[in-house]
């Protein structure tokens, strides 16, 4: 209980006590200019995870429900293989659409790789077949087993062996980006701490004082805590406004919508960024809170 | 009041203060005497628990200061008014907010805007110096914003170390006055002082008992003085 009422005195609004500590001096900008770089960091590993995870969405809805059949084969048997793939296709539960790209969609896939003039006909390129498949999707072993006995140039790429890893490092970039915030924040706290450990000690005379007069801990923490939550607030709604700034001049999703994704904020995503200066507040609550009850402790 | 049994006090492999009894009572006025290093102020600091005693028994306000916690002691300071030698003020804060800091760390934010302050300001002489700030008061004003400040909970008990270190003879026995004033609105009084003529002074106004560090044991000075 009496600790709850220690807590409670850090959110106690009294004027005299929160003049007791200096408004000014070095380790109060410090708090300042740590708590803004810090929340203008996090505004980008926001930024990342967030582009991470839209990448990963869009690479997991692009490719889901598709798959690949490549028939390699001579050129006299490609036309047999791929009617064989096709009637094998047409009677396969799962596959909702099955059909084999033309000449010029073939040229247009190519085309980034090799140029427009190339001469897709004299060159023995495997033929590729598109399948579109239902909800329920298909049994991939039992589609391959059929394809190899009846049309064995046929290799059946239903995409998971490059989606996963790909959609495995855009969620791992995400999580990466969340552990970036996660130690951004212990790093911010840690800065804090050495910060409000300097002003302790460079306000000795300020202590002495107050429990010369009685003061009690909770109210010589109180006074530091909100000296440093408030400037740690200030500097990070400082960072969140500049970091949110520098985010907007990063590339659009229009610019990169092929493969990658934009690395703005998207909608509801720019809510966060309120969360970051109150998020950072706590953080050098916290940080004030221990290193003052720590510092008291030794001075007596 | 403050009681103490037996007392010694080390530091640093040395015995400061030896085998110390003393009960301070209410309404008494005490000077404690002794040539400079002999330990006064280090016992005016073990009589409001800045220090705790090596061995014997401290008892402040009938509580045994071993088994205080910091925020027991912290509340028992508040019915102790102490005056140092060096007057530690907040130097940011002009003298009337470091007098009225007592009342709101007591958490009587309220009271701190009573009119009790500037009553308190005109007593101690500085009226006119409240909104100064510590740095830019005179030896003298710092110690009667010391004595202000110490008073203005109404303590049970001031102990003053050197309160006339500082200042000049006029000074003094207007900070004498200011004391026996207070002793005789019933406070006990304890002055820390190696001033004999303010002592003497003293003792022609009010029935005082004059202790003395020696030898790092407490005696009680007689006629000798």
């Amino acid at each position: 209980m009496r600790k709850l009422l220690a807590i409670l005195e850090l959110f106690r609004i009294d004027q005299h006590r929160d003049r007791v500590v200096p408004a000014t001096g070095f380790t109060a900008t410090l708090t300042t200019l740590t708590a803004g770089a810090m929340a203008f960091l996090v505004v980008f590993a926001l930024a990342l995870s967030f582009a991470a995870d839209r990448l990963a969405a869009r690479w997991t809805s692009a490719l889901e429900g598709t798959a690949t059949i490549r028939i390699s084969a001579p050129q006299d048997q490609m036309k047999v293989q791929v009617e064989h793939a096709l009637a094998i296709l047409s009677t396969t539960q799962g596959v909702e659409t099955a059909r084999a790209l033309s000449i010029d969609e073939q040229q247009t896939l190519l085309e980034p790789w090799f140029g427009p003039d190339i001469p897709l006909a004299d060159l023995p390129i495997p033929q590729l077949i598109e399948i579109t498949e239902t909800s329920d999707g298909f049994d991939a072993q039992g589609l391959r087993l059929r394809l190899s006995a009846e049309a064995p140039g046929a290799i059946l790429d239903d995409h998971m062996r490059w989606r996963k890893p790909l959609v495995q490092a855009a969620r791992r970039l995400a999580i990466l980006g969340g552990l970036s915030i996660l130690v951004i924040a212990l790093t911010s706290g840690a800065m804090v701490m050495l910060a409000a450990r300097a002003a302790l000690a460079a306000n000795a005379q300020v202590i002495s004082v107050l429990r010369l007069i009685g003061a009690k801990d909770s109210y010589i923490v109180a006074a530091f805590v909100r000296r440093f939550s408030v400037r740690a607030f200030l500097g990070a709604v400082l960072g969140v406004i500049l970091g949110g700034v520098a985010v907007m001049f990063l590339p659009s999703d229009g610019a990169t919508a092929s493969v990658l994704t934009g690395l703005r904020f998207q909608g509801a995503d720019w809510i966060w960024l309120a969360v970051v200066p109150p998020a950072l507040a706590c953080v050098a609550f916290l940080a004030t809170r221990f290193a003052a009850r720590r510092v008291l402790g030794e001075l007596s | 009041m403050i009681e103490l049994e037996n007392v010694a006090y080390s530091y640093g492999g040395g015995e400061l203060l030896s085998d110390m009894t003393l009960s301070i009572s209410a309404g008494a006025f005490y000077f404690l005497t002794g040539p400079s290093g002999a330990g006064k102020t280090t016992f005016l600091k073990l009589c409001y628990g800045a220090l705790v005693p090596t061995a014997g028994q401290i008892r402040i306000f009938g509580n045994d200061v071993r088994s205080m916690s910091r925020d027991d002691i912290a509340v028992a300071r508040r019915r102790i008014g102490v005056v140092h030698q060096d007057c530690k003020f907040i130097d940011h804060m002009n003298v009337e907010d470091n007098i009225a800091l007592p009342l709101a760390v007591s958490g009587n934010n309220t009271l701190a805007e009573d009119a009790n302050i500037k009553e308190l300001l005109a007593w101690v002489g500085l009226s006119k110096r409240a909104k100064a700030f510590p740095p830019e008061l005179s030896g003298g004003e710092r110690q009667r914003a010391a004595l202000a400040r110490a008073i203005i909970m109404s303590p049970d008990v001031i102990l003053a170390d050197e309160p006339t270190g500082n200042v000049d003879w006029e000074m003094s026995e207007r900070l004498l006055k200011l004391l026996l004033e207070l002793n005789r609105m019933g406070k006990t009084v304890l002055i820390a002082s190696h001033d004999l003529s303010l002592i003497r002074s003293a003792k022609s106004q009010v029935q005082a008992r004059v202790l003395r560090i020696s030898n790092r044991r407490l005696q009680l000075a007689g006629a000798n003085l």
